[in-house]
């Protein structure tokens, strides 16, 4: 039983049901983002909003996951990075254009997810954990050995090249535009599945598989979907990083990747529609600011992660939430 | 010279000893983290960083004290257990009652500190460790050149895994800790001090790791980042061979071991993946693992 248990955080969304107003208020709460997105640029570097962003929309593809799924993936660097590499190289190598390279990349990350999701549902708890992150470290040797990813070096000067043959992208700020709608559509696609039908029983698997499928619900058809959905937005972020940044390398599908974005989605608050965001904001910042201290970016990483478990379990976003009464 | 399907016999025995040598770590780190899931239900992901740990103990203790391999083979993995003794005690002993999920978070953010203090301290690019003078030098076997140090190695680690199993299945200590991983509740209502059976079990599963480490100081150099990739294999040995059996992790550490030698023989590429390949093949095939019991 224990083993199909929900983390006890995600609760916080189930305990208060999302009411009309509730929906008012997130509502509220895009407009409020989608505000930030046009005034941001003013203030601050735009290649690093959209770091940000592109690891939001990771955390956000991983919380649908675990959250909502309550499926610990520890290998979610394995979508992210084969679809920044095959982003990369259709970009690069093939001439394709930014639109069309990203839906490749994407592609192969629902691919990924379709592949290694439908064997890793086949166990439960930390063994689903084990065999994502085993997957995972099988994706990183492939790209190490691969001839196209580049090895070590990774593939790198990708041409930002032309949105749809017109608009040249090579500008921080029309790439930024094109980051902001990408990302936008994301949020709101990963928003609407979690309040579909299909995202009910989703949540209702977590909170007790037994009774769902007693219900007559067939659980693991359930789980390899949102594993695959999950997949396949982390691959749309992964894609786009690789466009923005004109790089794929092996950090991108390094197993401390999938740590990262765990350690983004649990400090922002796991199973809460808005804690990956602020998780992303946090790490990335922290990372920018710490990138001088060398090893210490590690270190302080690990401290997060212990204090955030033993302390911190809702997250930030979790916390607010349970303050004002309402679901985030 | 000889050759068993088109390779040296040299070749193919010096793999298969590698192999052999690999599956000796693999069989030690899978029974400490198939030890301490079975009583705590948390796997620990801070097993690579301790195993790290014990070869850095060995190496300090040869720079700063002019302590040996002999003594270190005693003292690390004192010394790794009476850290993990501490670690249970202040950390992981406040997650019990949740998920087993948050004790795999926790592990990984004490790897991330552990790993991160150590490539500050002494940097990535390895320390060397010599091998004791007892065990330096080797025995020419007709087929083969065997290091002694090597044959120790899978010497000690089978004692050690086949000790270990002996003390669980066959003494007394053992049958509580059976009885606990069981049904805690009722071992505790019998009088049995169950949350220090924890605390010990925790700090015996990361001294295996010590333990381990000191064994690996002088055949791979001393880095920090040697037991983080160790660890993932290590994980698909566990889902391989199922955590339900003590002997049959470190069945499944040694076979995988030597498959591995010999793929480096046949299929160099592949090396580095066959573990993982077996393993999926193993969740089509048997989800539960090779020794596990389906729930």
């Amino acid at each position: 039983m224990a083993d199909t248990a929900a983390l006890d955080a995600a609760p916080i969304a189930a305990a208060l049901p999302t009411r009309r107003d509730d929906k008012a208020l997130h509502r509220l709460i895009f407009v409020g983002i989608a505000v930030l997105l046009i005034v941001a640029p003013l203030v601050l570097y735009p290649v690093y909003l959209m770091k940000v962003l592109c690891f939001a929309l990771f955390a956000l593809a991983f919380n649908l996951l675990l959250g909502y799924g309550g499926l610990l993936s520890f290998g979610h660097a394995a979508y992210f990075g084969m679809a920044s590499y095959l982003c990369a190289y259709t970009a690069k190598s093939l001439g394709f254009s930014p639109e069309l390279a990203i839906l490749s990349g994407t592609a192969t990350a629902a691919l990924f997810g379709l592949v290694f999701g439908a064997l890793a549902i086949r166990r439960q708890g930390i063994y689903f954990s084990m065999i994502t992150l085993a997957l995972a470290q099988m994706a990183f040797f492939f790209s190490l050995q691969a001839k196209f990813t580049g090895g070590e070096d990774g593939i790198q000067a990708v041409p930002r090249g032309n949105l749809f043959g017109v608009l040249s992208l090579a500008d921080d700020r029309a790439m930024y535009g094109f980051v902001c709608v990408i990302f936008m559509a994301g949020m709101l696609l990963i928003y609407r599945i979690i309040h579909s039908p299909f995202g009910q029983v989703l949540k209702a698997i977590r909170d007790n598989e037994p009774r769902a499928i007693s219900l007559g619900y067939r659980a693991s058809q359930y789980k390899l979907a949102v594993f695959v959905l999950s997949a396949t937005l982390a691959g749309l972020a992964g894609s786009t990083k690789a466009i923005v940044f004109q790089l794929a390398s092996l950090t991108d599908v390094h197993w401390s990747m999938s740590g990262e974005v765990v350690l983004m989605t649990l400090v922002g608050g796991m199973g809460t529609v808005f804690g990956p965001i602020v998780g992303a904001l946090v790490i990335v910042t922290m990372e920018t600011y710490l990138a001088q201290f060398g090893a210490w970016v590690t270190i302080i990483q690990g401290c997060v992660f212990v204090m955030c478990v033993l302390l911190f379990r809702e997250g930030i976003v979790g916390l607010i939430a349970k303050v004002i009464r309402k679901p985030l | 010279m000889t050759t068993i399907f088109g390779v040296p016999t040299q070749a193919l025995f010096g793999q298969l000893l590698l192999g052999l040598i690999n599956g000796s770590f693999y069989a030690i780190l899978s029974l400490g983290l198939a030890i301490i899931f079975g009583l705590l239900n948390i796997i620990n992901f801070a097993h690579g960083a301790l195993y790290m740990m014990g070869a850095f103990v060995a190496w300090m203790l040869l720079t700063y004290v002019g302590l040996g391999y002999w003594w270190a083979l005693g003292l690390a993995p004192l010394v790794v257990g009476v850290f993990g003794i501490v670690l249970e005690r202040v950390l992981i002993a406040r997650l019990y009652k949740l998920d087993h999920l948050y004790g795999l978070l926790l592990t990984f953010g004490l790897a991330l500190i552990i790993q991160g203090l150590f490539r500050n301290q002494y940097g990535v690019s390895g320390l060397p460790y010599a091998i004791p003078a007892e065990l330096s030098g080797g025995q020419r076997l007709p087929f083969m050149f065997l290091p002694n140090y090597r044959a120790w190695v899978v010497v000690a680690s089978l004692t050690v895994c086949i000790a270990t199993w002996l003390v669980i299945e066959k003494t007394k200590l053992g049958a509580y800790l059976r009885a606990a991983t069981e049904n805690p509740t009722l071992v505790q209502a019998f009088g049995v001090n169950v949350p220090l059976f924890l605390t010990l079990t925790y700090g015996f599963g990361v001294a295996l790791a010590g333990f381990a480490g000191v064994l690996a100081a002088p055949i791979y150099s001393v880095n920090p980042n040697m037991g983080a990739d160790i660890i993932i294999v290590v994980f698909a040995v566990v889902v391989i061979g199922g955590m339900g059996s003590i002997i049959g992790s470190v069945i499944t550490g040694f076979a995988l071991g030597l498959v591995e030698g010999l793929t480096k023989v046949f299929y160099p590429e592949a090396s580095a993946t066959v573990i993982f390949v077996i393993m999926v093949l193993v969740l089509l095939v048997k989800p539960a693992g090779l020794f596990g019991r389906t729930a």
